[in-house]
Formats: C-alpha cells, sequence, structure tokens
C-alpha cells in the first residue's frame, strides 16, 4: 500500500513526472530561444511561473459555469498524469501493466483535450468557444492518425500491452525499422495533441487571444499549464516506448539515462519542427491530416499487416 | 443574422493589434460574414496643435505623429512649406534626407515582415527581422542621434552632415542587411507553410486598387505602378536609378514580396546616395514668418502616398496643416479583402496593408443640415461644457480648476 502510494505519489508518479514536465518545458522553451537567436529564461522559470500563477487570484467569469469552470483543470491533470502509469519507461514494464493498457493510455491521453474543450465552453467568453471549437475540430484530425501509427505498432507485437509490446520489440529490435512511417505519424499527431505550431490553431493568439484559456487565470491556469507540460512528457514517452523501444533491458540506471535521452530528442525535434513553420489554418490543417497523414498511417497498416503474414509472427 | 452566427469583437484591445482601433467581426463558423471597421480611439488633435506652434515647433511635432515614418511626416511638411517660402534647398540636403528616408523604409520594411511572421505564428521570423532591423537603427542612431523621431529635417535643409566614416559604416551595414534580406527572400519563396498562410489570402484585384486609391505597397503588389518617388520626384529621387517593384499575385504573398524586393531597391539607392553625395552646405536660411500662400507636399512613406497640406497667412503661425496619412487611403480596402475569408485570415490581413492607426485617427465633425441641429460654442463656452459633463457624468469636480485656468490665460 505505502509502497504503491509512493511509486503513484512521488515516484515514477507525479513528483517526478512534474519535475520532468517542467524540466522539459524549459528544454523547449531555451531550445526554441536558440534556435531564433535569442537568449532564452533561466532553468528556474517554469517553475516559478508556476509558482506564481498559484499565488494569484482565481477568477471565474460571472457567467460561467463555477463547477465545470473549476473542475476541468483537475480532470485534464489527473488522467494526464495517470496515463503516465501504463507506459514501459526504463524496463520492458510498466508500472501496472495489464492487457490492453494501450487502449487505457490513449483514451486517457484524449481526456485532457475534452476538458479543454469543455472548460472552454463554459467560460462564455468568445475567444474561448471559437478556441474550444477549434480544439474538438482539430481533436478529430489528429487523434485517429495517432491510434492507427501506434495501433500499427502493436499489430506487428500482437498486443495490446504496452508492456508486451516493449518486451516484444526488446527481442526482436530489428522490427523496429518497419514501423518508421508510423513513427513520423505519431510524431506529426501528438505536435497536434500539444498544440503547438504549426497546429497551434486552438490557441492561436493574434487571433482568438488565449482560445480556451481566455477566461482562465491563478490556480486553475497554472494547472491547465501543467497539463500541457506533462502532456510533453508523457507523450514523448509513449513514443520512445512504442518506437524506439531501446535499452529497456540495461538495468535501472543506465535505462534510466536512455530513457531520459529519448525522451528529450523527441522534445528537441517538436522544438525544432515549431521553429521552421508558421502557423497552419483550420481547413488547412484538417486537409493535411486526412489528405497526407491518415493515408500514411494506412500505408503503414497494410505493411505491418503484410509482414506478420511473412515473418510468421 | 441566422441562428449559429456571431459577432467577435477583435479590438480596441487584442494581441493581434499594436493600436487601438475595433473590427466588429460577424462571424459563422470560421468564415467571415461582415466586418465592421470603426477608427477614432487615438486622436491626438496635432493638426489643430499645429495651428498654436510656429513652424520651427511644427516640423518638431509633425515628426511626432508617427513612431516609425517620422521622417515621411516631418519631411513632407518641410517639403510644403519649402514651396510656399520659395526656398532653394541645397543639393546635398535633398540627398540626405533621401538617405534618412531609405534607410527609415529598410527599418519599416522589416518591422513589418517580423509583424507578418507573427501574425501567421511564425515567430522565428519575427525574432530574425527584429534582431536585423537592430543594424539599421544602429545606424539611424550614429548619424541623427535618434532610434526613431530622428530631428534630422529643418526648413531650408537638414540639421547634420554626414562624414567619411559614418558612410563607411553605412556602407559596411547595408552589405550585412542585404544578405540577409537574399535570405529572406528565400524563405518567404520557400517556407511552405508560410506561403500556404500567405497565398490567396487578402485578395485585392487592380480594379479595386483603382477604385479604392489605395496606395503604396499594397497597391503595387496588385500591379498598379504606383510611386510618387517615380511619379512626382521629391528630394534626391530625381537623380537616382531605382525601379517601382510590382507584383500582380494581388494577396498577402504579393505585398511580403513587393516589401522585400524594395528592400533591395533601397540598399542600392542607399549605395548610390553615399556615392554621389555632392558637396556644399546642408541648409540655408529659412525666414521666421512664411509669406501667405499654400502648398500640398507628396511624398513616398513606407506604407504608401503620404500627403500634407500646409496654408500659411505671412505670419509665424501656419493657418492650416492637414496630414493624410497612408493608412486612411489604404484601410477601406481591408473590407474588401476579407471578404469570404475566414477568421485566422483577419489578422494577417489587417497587418499587409501595415497600418498606422494612431497617424490616422482625425476628429471630424458631421453635422445634419436639415434638422439643423448644431450650435456654434466658442472656447470657454466649450472648456465650460466639458467640465460640466465630467462633473455631472463621472463626478470630478474640476470648476475651480477651471476658473483658475479660464483667469489665467486668454483665448482667441
Amino acid at each position: 500500500m505505502i509502497s504503491a502510494l509512493f511509486s503513484i505519489l512521488i515516484f515514477p508518479g507525479f513528483l517526478f513526472l512534474s519535475t520532468v514536465a517542467l524540466y522539459a518545458e524549459y528544454f523547449d522553451r531555451i531550445l526554441y530561444a536558440r534556435f531564433q537567436n535569442r537568449k532564452g529564461p533561466p532553468w528556474f522559470q517554469p517553475l516559478a511561473d508556476f509558482i506564481k500563477l498559484l499565488a494569484k487570484e482565481d477568477f471565474v467569469p460571472t457567467e460561467a459555469n463555477p463547477g465545470i469552470f473549476r473542475l476541468m483543470p483537475l480532470v485534464a491533470l489527473a488522467s494526464s498524469v495517470a496515463a503516465f502509469l501504463y507506459i514501459p519507461l526504463w524496463s520492458v514494464n510498466s508500472l501496472y501493466p495489464f492487457s490492453g493498457d494501450l487502449i487505457v493510455v490513449l483514451y486517457l491521453l484524449t481526456i485532457p483535450t475534452i476538458a479543454f474543450f469543455v472548460g472552454g465552453w463554459y467560460s462564455t467568453s468568445l475567444y474561448a468557444r471559437i478556441g474550444s471549437v477549434r480544439t474538438i475540430t482539430q481533436m478529430f484530425a489528429y487523434e485517429i492518425p495517432l491510434f492507427m501509427g501506434i495501433l500499427a505498432a502493436s499489430l506487428l507485437s500482437g498486443s495490446w500491452s504496452l508492456s508486451d509490446m516493449a518486451a516484444f520489440y526488446a527481442k526482436n529490435p530489428s522490427y523496429m525499422a518497419f514501423n518508421v512511417i508510423g513513427f513520423v505519424v505519431s510524431f506529426i499527431a501528438l505536435i497536434g495533441k500539444l498544440e503547438k505550431a504549426p497546429f497551434d490553431i486552438p490557441e492561436a493568439e493574434t487571433e482568438i487571444v488565449a482560445g480556451s484559456f481566455t477566461e482562465y487565470s491563478g490556480k486553475l491556469l497554472a494547472f491547465f499549464r501543467m497539463t500541457f507540460d506533462i502532456e510533453f512528457v508523457v507523450g514523448a514517452s509513449l513514443l520512445a516506448a512504442v518506437f524506439l523501444p531501446f535499452g529497456l533491458t540495461l538495468g535501472p540506471i543506465l535505462g534510466f539515462l536512455v530513457y531520459l535521452i529519448k525522451t528529450f530528442f523527441i522534445i528537441a525535434l517538436i522544438s525544432l519542427t515549431r521553429t521552421v513553420v508558421a502557423r497552419l489554418r483550420l481547413d488547412q490543417m484538417l486537409a493535411f491530416s486526412w489528405q497526407i497523414i491518415v493515408p500514411l498511417a494506412l500505408v503503414q497498416l497494410f505493411i505491418n499487416i503484410i509482414l506478420k503474414g511473412l515473418l510468421k509472427i | 443574422m441566422s441562428e449559429g452566427d456571431f459577432k467577435i469583437p477583435v479590438g480596441p484591445q487584442h494581441p493581434s493589434l499594436k493600436e487601438p482601433l475595433s473590427f466588429s467581426v460577424a462571424l459563422k463558423g470560421e468564415k467571415i460574414l461582415g466586418v465592421d471597421i470603426r477608427l477614432g480611439y487615438n486622436h491626438r488633435g496635432i493638426e489643430k496643435a499645429c495651428e498654436e506652434r510656429t513652424y520651427l515647433q511644427d516640423v518638431y511635432l509633425i515628426e511626432r505623429i508617427c513612431g516609425i515614418c517620422s521622417h515621411a511626416h516631418s519631411t513632407a511638411f518641410v517639403q510644403a512649406v519649402e514651396e510656399i517660402a520659395k526656398l532653394e534647398v541645397p543639393k546635398r540636403a535633398l540627398y540626405l534626407r533621401s538617405l534618412i528616408a531609405e534607410l527609415e523604409r529598410v527599418h519599416s520594411h522589416l518591422l513589418w515582415l517580423g509583424i507578418a511572421g507573427h501574425e501567421v505564428g511564425f515567430d522565428t521570423l519575427l525574432m530574425y527581422t527584429w534582431r536585423d532591423r537592430e543594424i539599421v537603427m544602429d545606424l539611424l542612431a550614429e548619424i541623427t542621434g535618434n532610434r526613431v523621431n530622428y530631428g534630422m529635417n529643418a526648413i531650408g535643409g537638414v540639421r547634420q552632415d554626414i562624414d567619411a566614416p559614418e558612410i563607411k559604416k553605412i556602407l559596411e551595414g547595408v552589405k550585412t542587411l542585404e544578405e540577409r534580406t537574399k535570405y529572406y527572400i528565400d524563405v518567404a519563396t520557400e517556407e511552405a507553410t508560410l506561403i500556404e498562410r500567405l497565398s490567396n489570402v487578402g485578395v485585392l484585384s487592380k480594379d479595386d486598387v483603382l477604385r479604392l486609391n489605395t496606395v503604396g505597397p499594397t497597391a503595387r503588389a496588385s500591379g498598379v505602378a504606383r510611386d510618387v518617388r517615380k511619379d512626382d520626384p521629391y528630394a534626391a529621387y530625381g537623380d537616382l536609378h531605382f525601379d517601382v517593384i510590382t507584383d500582380d499575385h494581388c494577396d498577402v504573398y504579393g505585398r511580403a514580396v513587393v516589401r522585400l524586393k524594395e528592400l533591395m531597391e533601397s540598399y542600392k539607392m542607399i549605395r548610390e546616395i553615399v556615392e554621389n553625395l555632392p558637396e556644399g552646405p546642408i541648409s540655408v536660411r529659412a525666414p521666421r514668418r512664411i509669406p501667405a500662400g499654400e502648398a500640398v507636399s507628396r511624398y513616398e512613406a513606407p506604407r504608401g502616398e503620404d500627403l500634407h497640406y500646409v496654408k500659411s497667412n505671412g505670419s509665424d503661425k501656419p493657418e492650416r496643416v492637414k496630414v493624410r496619412a497612408p493608412t486612411l487611403a489604404n484601410i477601406q480596402s481591408v473590407k474588401k479583402m476579407l471578404e469570404d475569408r475566414y477568421l485566422a485570415d483577419l489578422p494577417i490581413v489587417v497587418a499587409a496593408i501595415d497600418p498606422c492607426f494612431s497617424c490616422t485617427d482625425r476628429l471630424i465633425g458631421v453635422s445634419d443640415l436639415d434638422k439643423n441641429s448644431g450650435k456654434v460654442m466658442s472656447w470657454e463656452e466649450l472648456v465650460s461644457y466639458g467640465v460640466d459633463w465630467y462633473r455631472k457624468n463621472r463626478g470630478v469636480d474640476l470648476s475651480k480648476l477651471n476658473e483658475s485656468f479660464v483667469k489665467g490665460r486668454k483665448y482667441s
């Protein structure tokens, strides 16, 4: 009981995850700044921002539904933390593996997006409403390729458990190479999920102020921002576990280092992507997703189905 | 409006607007049904203030109409005054005016490029162009002593000369800027997401340009070669060799290309000016009282044609000064450009005319002659009316202050 609480709340649960998430935000921001020829923030900036927001007044609009308005940041934060517990990090086993945990992780990662939508919608601001509609429209565009990319990898391994998948790929490391298209598809979909450029349409500052979060302030905004940071790490860890499953049998210390390198490599790729592109329009994003990304994901599925027959796995 | 349509306010305070202006955008989903534009949040009364000051003071006041094209406004004003006073401005002064004008165009266009990048969520472009803009800002500070509001113009010439070391610095700076600008031209013509966001957005046909009297790069991007520097040369532009850049994309992409290519023309002109700088004095003595007369002066500001009208009654103060900033000519075209576009295009379409709303704001009283409800008030009556209004509506009692104010000063 106590060890379970320890692993959920402290390591590798909430506290550890929050620390890594804040560092990931710093890492992303400093890389983005250096790519842009700027100095960037000091290492404690994300933590300082978080503490500052916690100290600020919570402001709930008169027209908003106060219950839902206050609840949504917590729902988003809790579900993104929960998803982390089922991802294999530095060994082939996650904290609580069970058959079908892949579906649970994808499901838990969808909840924050729904929470952004509901929170934005119930805050009744015009900007927030447009932002939340954009959030939900965009979700339909990236969620399906993300699922298809990851399910293609699980198809090859013949299991819907992330831990079993990790074990399978650790045994047959050369099979990783078959999932390159899936990795690219999932990586692009992950950028959409994290609402980073070129898919930062739901919170396009110059168009709709801050999108769903326009009316949020203080602690509630701090939780939403923390959710984004945690989603950042969880998403990168998920991609690392599914598409880069090496170094899982190296033991705790070396494995932990390899895990960090893999995760931060994916974060650096996202920073690089958002440095070199402009924000797309919603219609362009939908067209890009359905005309290019989804067909690519389908190709990956077919490749893996055929491979499964050929290799007799 | 049917169900599902709603109006969203963009401005007067909004992250995409750098100055107060209000758009009331009627939306159906993401689609714009109509836009109402409202100006007038930043009226400063500069035209009236000019009538209360001497010509010399006005040069500095006029310069403060705009922070970015300050040299444009002050040059347009001194040109009009010089025309009334029939002053023969030395050639070196004219060349120096053109030099500052082109350096100003460089910093204004680089600033625009950064803003355009920011409006479409491409912040890297903003950071890069604004970093490079510092080079030209430093050059301007080196030559005139200020980064903006250079205080370079005087009636009858310019106030400061340049020497050989400054010319060397200008040439070095221009060389660096030219390389960087070539890189930005590559970025603008190759980066797929940027092209996606700018192409076919804010389309304004050649006919619309002529009908709506659009000026500056906005007009030139629709294939209308309208440039005061070529059409009605002032300062040194009659002697300089340059091309009027036009483009037939007719959209925001075309406007970006025109501005980028104009930068290259500006570098060419800056080189030509400093290499062929005539010797001689930099100003002639101007009389304090300007003889009676009136003049209109045109100037190609970075945003388009800037027009100043000055009327003199023979005293040391102008009787009337009228400024038509380029944004006033362009703002009407925004409504046309936004037809059938998406909300996401609004910031970049507005930014594409390179607006300067505070320079444009004027107070216009429209009286209805049929109803004849107008009332003529003296200055004292107007002051008392204002004070009473505020006391009644805002609870601020300024009547004591008002009395001492009225006693202490005579109003004409």
